[in-house]
C-alpha cells in the first residue's frame, strides 16, 4: 500500500441513531494537497471533518492521519478570554525556547497584518480579523494538517474574497495539507487542488475535479469559471437540471 | 446588457442635494448631572415623607407614635453617641469580618465543587441531589445546630454565612460549566490541553464571567443572612445591634443600623463589581 498520505479513510461509515450520514467512504489525501469538499447542506461535511479530526469516532472503518492536525472553525474558535497574541501563542505551546517563541509570534502577527491588534481580545475584532487570527494560530509552530469547516461562511462577501486570497498567500509561505469544507462553489474553484463534490446524505464522493492553475486565482480566471461550471453541474444546480426537473414535474 | 456610462443625470435631484445631517447627541455632561441629581432628588423626597409622617395628626391623635417611627432627625442625633462609644465601629468590623470569612470559605470550596460537578457526570449523579436539597433549605434553619455546635460567637455566624453561599455558588458554577461551547474543548484538545491545564486554562476562564455574576448575587444573600445570624448567634455585630436596640425600644438605633447595613451592602456589591473590569472577563459582559 502507498504510504505517502496525510489522511486516509478506509470504508468509513457513521450514523446518528440509525440515520446514516457517512456510508462506506474511502478517501486518501496526499501531503501538501489542498482538498475542498463541497456538498449540499446537511450532507455530512462537518461529520466527515469531525471523523477526520478524531472528534467523532466512525461507526465502522478506519481513519489514519500522519502529522499534527488542527481545525479552524466557522466562528467562536478563538478563546475569548485570551488576547490575539495569547490565542496565537496556543499554537506555539510546544516551543520551550522563549526567544524563538517571541520571534515566531511576531512573525505570525506580521503575516496576518494584525501587529497593532496583538493586545486586543477577540470580541474587539471584526469577523474577518478573527478568522485571520484563527488561521495564524493553526499555522503556528509545528502543524501539518489543517481542517477548515466553512471558515469564511459567517463573513460578508467582500471579506470572504479577501480571506481566500489571504489563505492562499499564507499557505504559499507555510505549506500544509488542507481539507477545506464549504458550500461555496467559488471558494472551491479558487482554492482547491482537488474538489470533491459530495452527494446528498449519506455523503458519497460524486465527482472529483483536479485544478492545476497556481494560486491565488482570480475569481474571473477562465480555469476558475470553468471549474465553477463543472461543480454547479455536478451538484445538479445547472440551469438544464432545473429545466429538466420542471418538465418532469409538469408531466 | 451592461451600460458602461454611469447615468448621473437620471438621479433625482432631491436625493443628490439632501444635506447630510448629523444626529444630535445628548451631551454626556448633562447626562452625568441627571444621573447624579435624580437619585438625590428621590432620596430627598423619601426623607421628607419620613420626616412628615410622624408629625401628622388625625383628630388630635398622632398618626404614628414617636417610638414607632422615629423621625430622621432623631436617628441623626443618635449617631454621635454610637460613634463615641465605639459600638457602631466595632459592630461594623465584626459583621464585615464574619461575611469576609464565611464568604471566602464558600468561594474557596463552592467554585471548585461546581467545577467538579460540571465536568464529571458521575460526580453530578452522586452529589447533585444533595447540593440541590441544601440550596433550597433556608440557611436560617441551621441556626439551632449552629449555636449548639459552635456556641454564641463568630464561628456560628461564619457557619451560617457559609451555608447560605456555598450551595448556590456550587450550583451556579456547575451550570456555567454546562454552557461552555463544545468548540472550546475541541480547540483545547487540538492544542494539547489536558487534565489540570484544561481545567485552569480553559474551563475556569470560560466560566469566570458567569461566576463573577454569581459571586455578586450570592454575596448579597450572605449579607442578608449576616443580620439574621447575628441576631441570635452573636453578642455583637450589626445584626445584634438591631436586636439589642429593639430590646431597649430604641427604634431610632434600629433605623440607624438598617441604613448602615444597606449602605455596606451596596458597597460590597460595588467592590465585587470591580471584578467585572478584569480584562480577561470583559468578553462575558460585552457580547
Ligand atoms: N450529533 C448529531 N446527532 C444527530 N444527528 C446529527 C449530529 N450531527 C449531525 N447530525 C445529522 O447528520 C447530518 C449531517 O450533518 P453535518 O455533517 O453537520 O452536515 P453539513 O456539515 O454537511 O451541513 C444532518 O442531517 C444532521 O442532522
Ligand atoms: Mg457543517
Amino acid at each position: 500500500m502507498n504510504d505517502n498520505f496525510a489522511l486516509r479513510l478506509d470504508h468509513v461509515s457513521r450514523d446518528f441513531g440509525g440515520l446514516p450520514v457517512l456510508d462506506d467512504l474511502s478517501l486518501t489525501i496526499t501531503p501538501g494537497e489542498f482538498v475542498v469538499l463541497v456538498g449540499p447542506s446537511g450532507c455530512g461535511k462537518t461529520t466527515l471533518l469531525n471523523v477526520l479530526s478524531g472528534a467523532l469516532a466512525p461507526s465502522s472503518g478506519t481513519v489514519t492521519t500522519q502529522g499534527v492536525l488542527r481545525t479552524v472553525y466557522q466562528h467562536d474558535g478563538l478563546f475569548p478570554w485570551l488576547t490575539v497574541r495569547d490565542n496565537i501563542g496556543l499554537g506555539l505551546r510546544g516551543l520551550t525556547d522563549k526567544e524563538a517563541k517571541a520571534r515566531e509570534l511576531a512573525e505570525l502577527l506580521a503575516l496576518i497584518r494584525l501587529e497593532e491588534f496583538a493586545g486586543h481580545y477577540p470580541h474587539q475584532l471584526s469577523g474577518g480579523m478573527r478568522q485571520r487570527v484563527e488561521l495564524a494560530r493553526a499555522l503556528a509552530g509545528r502543524s501539518d494538517i489543517l481542517l477548515l469547516d466553512e471558515p469564511f461562511s459567517a463573513l460578508d462577501y467582500q471579506t470572504r474574497l479577501r480571506l481566500r486570497r489571504e489563505l492562499a498567500r499564507l499557505l504559499a509561505l507555510r505549506p500544509r495539507t488542507v481539507v477545506f469544507v464549504t458550500h461555496d462553489i467559488e471558494e472551491a474553484a479558487q482554492l482547491a487542488d482537488r474538489v470533491l463534490v459530495l452527494s446528498e446524505r449519506p455523503a458519497q464522493v460524486k465527482t472529483e475535479l483536479l485544478l492545476t492553475t497556481p494560486r491565488p486565482r482570480d475569481l474571473t480566471d477562465p480555469s476558475v469559471v470553468e471549474a465553477m461550471g463543472r461543480i454547479i453541474h455536478d451538484l445538479g444546480l445547472a440551469e438544464s437540471d432545473f429545466e429538466l426537473r420542471e418538465k418532469n414535474l409538469g408531466e | 446588457m451592461i451600460d458602461e456610462k454611469a447615468p448621473h443625470e437620471t438621479l433625482t435631484p432631491e436625493i443628490r442635494t439632501r444635506p447630510f445631517e448629523k444626529k444630535k447627541q445628548g451631551s454626556p455632561k448633562r447626562f452625568d448631572i441627571a444621573s447624579l441629581l435624580l437619585p438625590l432628588l428621590v432620596l430627598g423626597l423619601v426623607l421628607a415623607v419620613w420626616a412628615i409622617v410622624p408629625t401628622l395628626k388625625i383628630r388630635g391623635h398622632p398618626l404614628v407614635e414617636d417610638y414607632a417611627l422615629p423621625p430622621p432627625l432623631t436617628v441623626l442625633q443618635s449617631i454621635p453617641d454610637e460613634v463615641h462609644t465605639g459600638r457602631l465601629f466595632s459592630d461594623t468590623v465584626a459583621s464585615l469580618f464574619r461575611i469576609g470569612a464565611g464568604f471566602s470559605l464558600a468561594v474557596a470550596l463552592g467554585v471548585p465543587l461546581g467545577l467538579w460537578l460540571g465536568s464529571r457526570r458521575s460526580v453530578r449523579a452522586a452529589l447533585l441531589p444533595g447540593v440541590n436539597f441544601f440550596r433550597n433549605l433556608s440557611p436560617l434553619a441551621w441556626i439551632p445546630f449552629a449555636i449548639l455546635w459552635f456556641g454564641i460567637g463568630d464561628p456560628a455566624a461564619i457557619f451560617l454565612i457559609f451555608m447560605a453561599s456555598f450551595f448556590p455558588l456550587a450550583m451556579a458554577t456547575m451550570a456555567a460549566v454546562a454552557t461552555i461551547p463544545v468548540v472550546h474543548f475541541r480547540v483545547a484538545k487540538d492544542y494539547g490541553f489536558q487534565g489540570r491545564e484544561l481545567l485552569l486554562h480553559v474551563t475556569l476562564p470560560a466560566i469566570l464571567p458567569q461566576v463573577i455574576t454569581a459571586l455578586r448575587v450570592t454575596a448579597g444573600v450572605a449579607w442578608i443572612v449576616v443580620v439574621a445570624a447575628e441576631m441570635v448567634g452573636c453578642k455583637d455585630g450589626l445584626g445584634y445591634g438591631i436586636y439589642d436596640a429593639r430590646s431597649a425600644l430604641r427604634l431610632d438605633l434600629v433605623a440607624l443600623y438598617m441604613i448602615i447595613i444597606g449602605l455596606l451592602g451596596i458597597g460590597l456589591d460595588r467592590l465585587l463589581s470591580q471584578l467585572t473590569r478584569l480584562p480577561g472577563v470583559r468578553w462575558g459582559y460585552e457580547r
